[in-house]
């Protein structure tokens, strides 16, 4: 049971090592310690019981605070994005290996940082606690892009994102205070804890209901980002460092959804109900609209930006049809889009540094001179425009399976984003890697042993999941139905 | 009542120490002999030891031994920050002593159980204040500060006494427990001069506390001062200010607060709004803390609007909201000291001086409210207490500010971060780095482990 807290709390201790201590080599030893909070993972993930039961958690009250403890633990929704989490920041950090930023000791520290941060967010059930790390996560995040970002002066982007996500936040705590005073204002040491809040928030009045849900929503819409929530992310996708432009689209814009799956359908089943139309409209507007904002760049980068508000949009979709098939298939295409897109912006990083520019004008039968990369590029690319035996299709196929169930008119909007994200990727695959040979691009090196370490695993977790998801299906399977089930009955809600 | 006495001593102490030779160590036998003024103090009371001392002159109930409490620590902290300051150029015993007559002050405002005293608590504080402001004298702009603060802090008081002229006149009291029995006996048959009164009092304690629309001495005096003065003014004076209003308004007249709550709603709104979006336009850090500090009032007194329900007031998210202000405000006001003497520019602090910046960051983002620092939970208390009146707007109003706070803080930090900066080193004793230390850790475990069981405690009787 402490292995979540040490998940927590270890790379919290390796932020400090790093920042306090001058160290030789940082990069290695943050390396180290993502590599051990790794196995220590996947240990908990061997002996993770399938079912719906919260596993390795662990009540601390918290000394003196009105009821707030520290509740963590690990059910099948969680696990599945912890694994995501300790799998992507080892990547993340082999990904900067050719780079030397200045200052390397507090950007692996940060990055660790950010790292207990989102498993605190994945891990706590305490509503109190997930806001703390669900803003603690924000402030190295801020940093990272603030520090090392390719902005000038003034950070007026990584500002613009972080006031952004703040507003969201706070008023997601407005919501959540709100439904502890509708309570009864218990003092004891689980004042705060999930299943009290599911309690509270299922007697609430349809009214209050519909409040809560507005300024939760606002929250999780804008961290994803759903459609008219969604000015921030390109720009800053664009300006962060790569790393952190992998941390925030593989990792960070997952608690969004991880929010609304546990925090908002169960909290205001009701409001989720009547509003979840309009939240299904939304996301099918941001796929659609992304998809083809997407088709029109010039450059590799921002449409990769714009393709993830696509691919979002249809996870948001599926998520609010609050069925089984429709979170499952959250879940599954949630670790698979994290591992995708940390590999697309790592294959444009790489571009970026041997060829000096994403832009579609300078690029072009890159095939000729790099075949492994192209290798590389096009498994990673077929993985998101989801074709079978790809990680990307099992998640797409089930969520566009439940929008279909739920509405056949949504399902087929959002098939769209199948079509149009196979012509984008498609598209920009041919103007970037076949062709002919642009002059200055005779010089393209093929990977370097420090590439493949990275991209070799991204690419052979996405066959592997496309071909055998039963291990990562069956961890949430069982949690998701029982969070399902657990809802009240609300047919008689649903409006034809 | 002997903590008043030991702080009264001390400032006397203080005063003559030029004559039996002191001054090199008046500092930190200062900050003893406040020491001492705490033991004085019970850790927390129980109804029955709270007597009215000095013939109901004053009382040292449980809030007003907290708010003691904070008041004094607070100016132990100040005065190791601020050692620098009193010891460069002359008059270093003068301004201690003035120093430790504000404490005086704050400590009767937090205290008094008669309006004469209040009006006494305010006039040693503001008195010392004037000077101290006014205390760098070779400066034109501290003089100006000093003068307007004067001119503006009678003008309040004269404010403040012609309400109490006319609550006195109604009901026929000065002492508060027979103010409150009167408006208790005779909720309805209460002279139209009773409620004037207490409108003019609230005018007169809204200039103090600075709340909108009676801000507008507060950025001008704040930057004018000198920096140290400015935190004084920032932390000590508004804690006090903050209790005497809440004696008031929280206890006394809170009865009749139906009559005169949409006032506080109005203020509440104008002091969240306005100085949260003029210190966006401010190009001096010193003058956005002010701004800030103002902005800080308009949180504070969403603690009070549970009014709306003729309750007492909890003073429990109030005085937590001011110690966590106190904390990141002497922190960030004494990085900026720092930064002043070597030049007067953050960018390229972090480059210059690791920690320093690191400070910095804590007590803007703790000011900003953003978890796990203390500011949040301060935040929380206070959202809290509007929520249980059920003031959602307010709530979302207050919300909404302090995401606009966090443009005006973060700039502080891009700056920080600006690598074309100057490259000097900032240079910090060994003293003031401890006490930035200090500051971290508080901002950081008020934040964590907010101990609001202790302070309950200390509160209840």
């Amino acid at each position: 049971m402490y292995i979540t807290v040490f998940l927590i709390l270890f790379p919290m201790f390796m932020f400090l090592l790093l920042v306090g201590m001058r160290h030789k080599n940082p990069k290695w030893l943050a390396l180290g310690g993502a590599v051990v909070e790794l196995a220590v993972s996947i240990y908990a993930w061997i002996n993770f019981i399938p079912g719906a039961e919260r596993q390795f958690s662990i009540v601390i009250p918290m000394p003196y605070s009105f009821g707030i403890s520290f509740n963590v633990g690990i059910d099948g929704i969680s696990l599945p994005l912890v694994l995501l989490t300790t799998v992507l920041v080892p990547l993340i950090i082999l990904s900067s290996s050719d780079k030397n930023f200045n200052r390397p000791s507090l950007f692996y520290g940060l990055v660790l940082l950010m790292q207990a941060a989102l498993i605190g967010v994945f891990t706590s059930f305490d509503v109190i606690l997930f806001y703390v790390f669900w803003e603690l996560a924000l402030i190295p995040i801020y940093l990272i892009c603030l520090i090392w970002g390719r902005e000038g002066k003034g950070g007026k982007i990584t500002i613009k994102f972080f006031i952004y996500t703040l507003v969201g936040s706070l008023l997601m705590l407005v919501g959540i205070l709100f439904v502890y005073m509708t309570g009864d204002r218990p003092l004891g040491p689980n004042a705060f804890s999930l299943n009290v809040f599911y309690e509270i928030g299922q007697r609430m009045q349809p009214g209050q209901q519909r409040f809560v849900f507005w300024m939760i929503f606002v929250a999780f819409a804008i961290k994803m980002p759903i459609f008219p929530f969604h000015t921030w992310q390109p720009d800053t996708y664009t300006k962060a460092p790569t790393q952190g432009t992998m941390l925030l689209s593989g990792i960070m814009l997952k608690m969004g959804i991880y929010g609304v799956i546990r925090w908002l359908i169960p909290v205001v089943p009701f409001a989720v109900v009547q509003f979840s139309n309009v939240a299904l409209i939304l996301s099918v507007i941001g796929i659609v609209y992304a998809s083809c904002i997407a088709l029109v760049q010039k450059n590799l980068k921002t449409l990769v930006a714009y393709s993830s508000i696509a691919h979002v949009g249809l996870i948001s979709a599926g998520v609010f049809t609050r069925s089984i098939i429709g979170i499952q298939g959250a879940m599954i295409q949630m670790f698979s889009h994290g591992l995708v897109v940390v590999g697309l912006f790592y294959l444009i990083d790489i571009i970026e540094q041997k060829a000096g520019s994403a832009e579609f004008k300078d690029l072009g039968g890159i095939r000729n001179v790099a075949p492994k990369f192209t290798t590389a590029f096009v498994v990673i690319m077929l993985g998101s425009v989801a074709l079978p035996l790809t990680s990307g299709f099992i998640g797409e196929f089930l969520l566009i399976n439940s929008l279909v169930q739920y509405q056949v008119w949504i399902g087929a909007i959002a098939g769209l984003t199948i079509i149009l994200g196979a012509v984008y990727m498609l598209v920009a695959f041919q103007k970037a890697m076949s062709g002919e040979l642009q002059p200055g691009l005779a010089s393209f090196t093929d990977l370097s042993i420090s590439e493949k370490v990275v991209l070799y695993p991204v690419v052979l977790l996405i066959i592997i999941i496309g071909v055998y998801p039963g291990p990562l299906m069956a961890v949430s399977e069982s949690s998701v139905s029982a969070l399902v089930n657990s809802l009240p009955d609300l047919t008689p809600f649903i409006r034809p | 009542m002997n903590t008043l006495f030991t702080i009264a001593g001390v400032g006397i102490l203080a005063l003559i120490a030029e004559i039996v030779n002191l001054k090199r160590w008046l500092t930190l036998v200062v900050i003893l002999g406040l020491a001492g003024a705490l033991a004085f103090l019970p850790w927390y009371t129980n109804h029955a030891e709270s007597a009215p001392a000095f013939n109901a002159m004053l009382m040292f109930d449980g809030s007003a031994v907290a708010f003691t409490w904070l008041i004094v620590i607070v100016t132990v902290f100040w005065l190791w920050m601020s050692a620098g300051y009193l010891r460069q150029g002359e008059h270093q015993t003068d301004k201690t002593s003035l120093v430790i007559f504000v404490v005086l002050g704050a400590v009767i405002m937090a205290s008094f159980n008669n309006m004469a005293m209040l009006f006494l608590g305010l006039e040693i504080l503001s008195l010392s204040l004037y000077a101290l402001a006014g205390s760098k004298k070779d400066s034109l702009s501290s003089i100006e500060s000093a003068f307007k603060y004067f001119l503006m802090g009678s003008f309040a008081t004269g404010f403040l006494i012609f309400g109490i002229a006319l609550v006195y006149g109604a009901s026929h009291s000065f002492n508060l427990g027979e103010i409150f029995n009167f408006v208790k006996d005779n909720p309805d048959a209460l002279p139209a001069y009773f409620y004037a009164g207490v409108v003019l009092m609230m005018v007169g304690l809204a200039f103090k506390i600075s709340s909108v629309p009676f801000h507008f001495w507060a950025p001008d005096v704040y930057e004018g001062a000198p920096t140290a003065i400015t935190s004084l003014m920032a932390t000590v004076v508004k804690i006090a200010a903050i209790a005497a209003f809440w004696r008031i308004f929280g206890i006394i007249f809170c009865l009749t607060a139906s009559h005169w709550v949409n006032i506080v709603y109005a203020m509440v709104v104008l002091t969240l709004v306005i100085p949260n979006i003029t210190a966006i336009y401010q190009q001096k850090v010193k003058r956005m803390l002010a701004y800030s500090s103002v902005a800080h009032v308009g949180y504070i007194l969403l603690g009070f609007v549970a009014l709306a329900n003729g309750n007492f007031v909890n003073p429990l998210p109030i005085i937590f909201y001011l110690a966590a202000y106190s904390v990141s405000s002497l922190a960030a006001f004494s990085v900026l000291i720092k930064v002043e003497e070597n030049g007067g520019s953050f960018s390229g602090l972090y480059y210059r001086n690791k920690w320093l910046a690191v400070t910095m960051i804590v007590a803007l983002m703790s000011m900003a409210g953003i978890p796990p620092m203390a500011g949040f939970t301060a935040k929380y208390l206070v959202f809290i207490a509007a929520l249980s009146a059920n003031l959602v707007p307010l709530v979302i109003l207050a919300v909404i500010t302090s995401a606009i706070s966090v443009y005006y803080y973060f700039r502080v930090i891009i700056q920080m971060f600006d690598k074309d900066g100057s490259v000097e080193p900032v240079n910090v004793s060994w003293s003031i780095a401890i006490l930035n230390f200090i500051f971290l850790v508080l901002m950081i475990v008020l934040g964590i482990f907010p101990a609001f069981d202790l302070l309950m405690r200390l509160i209840q009787s």
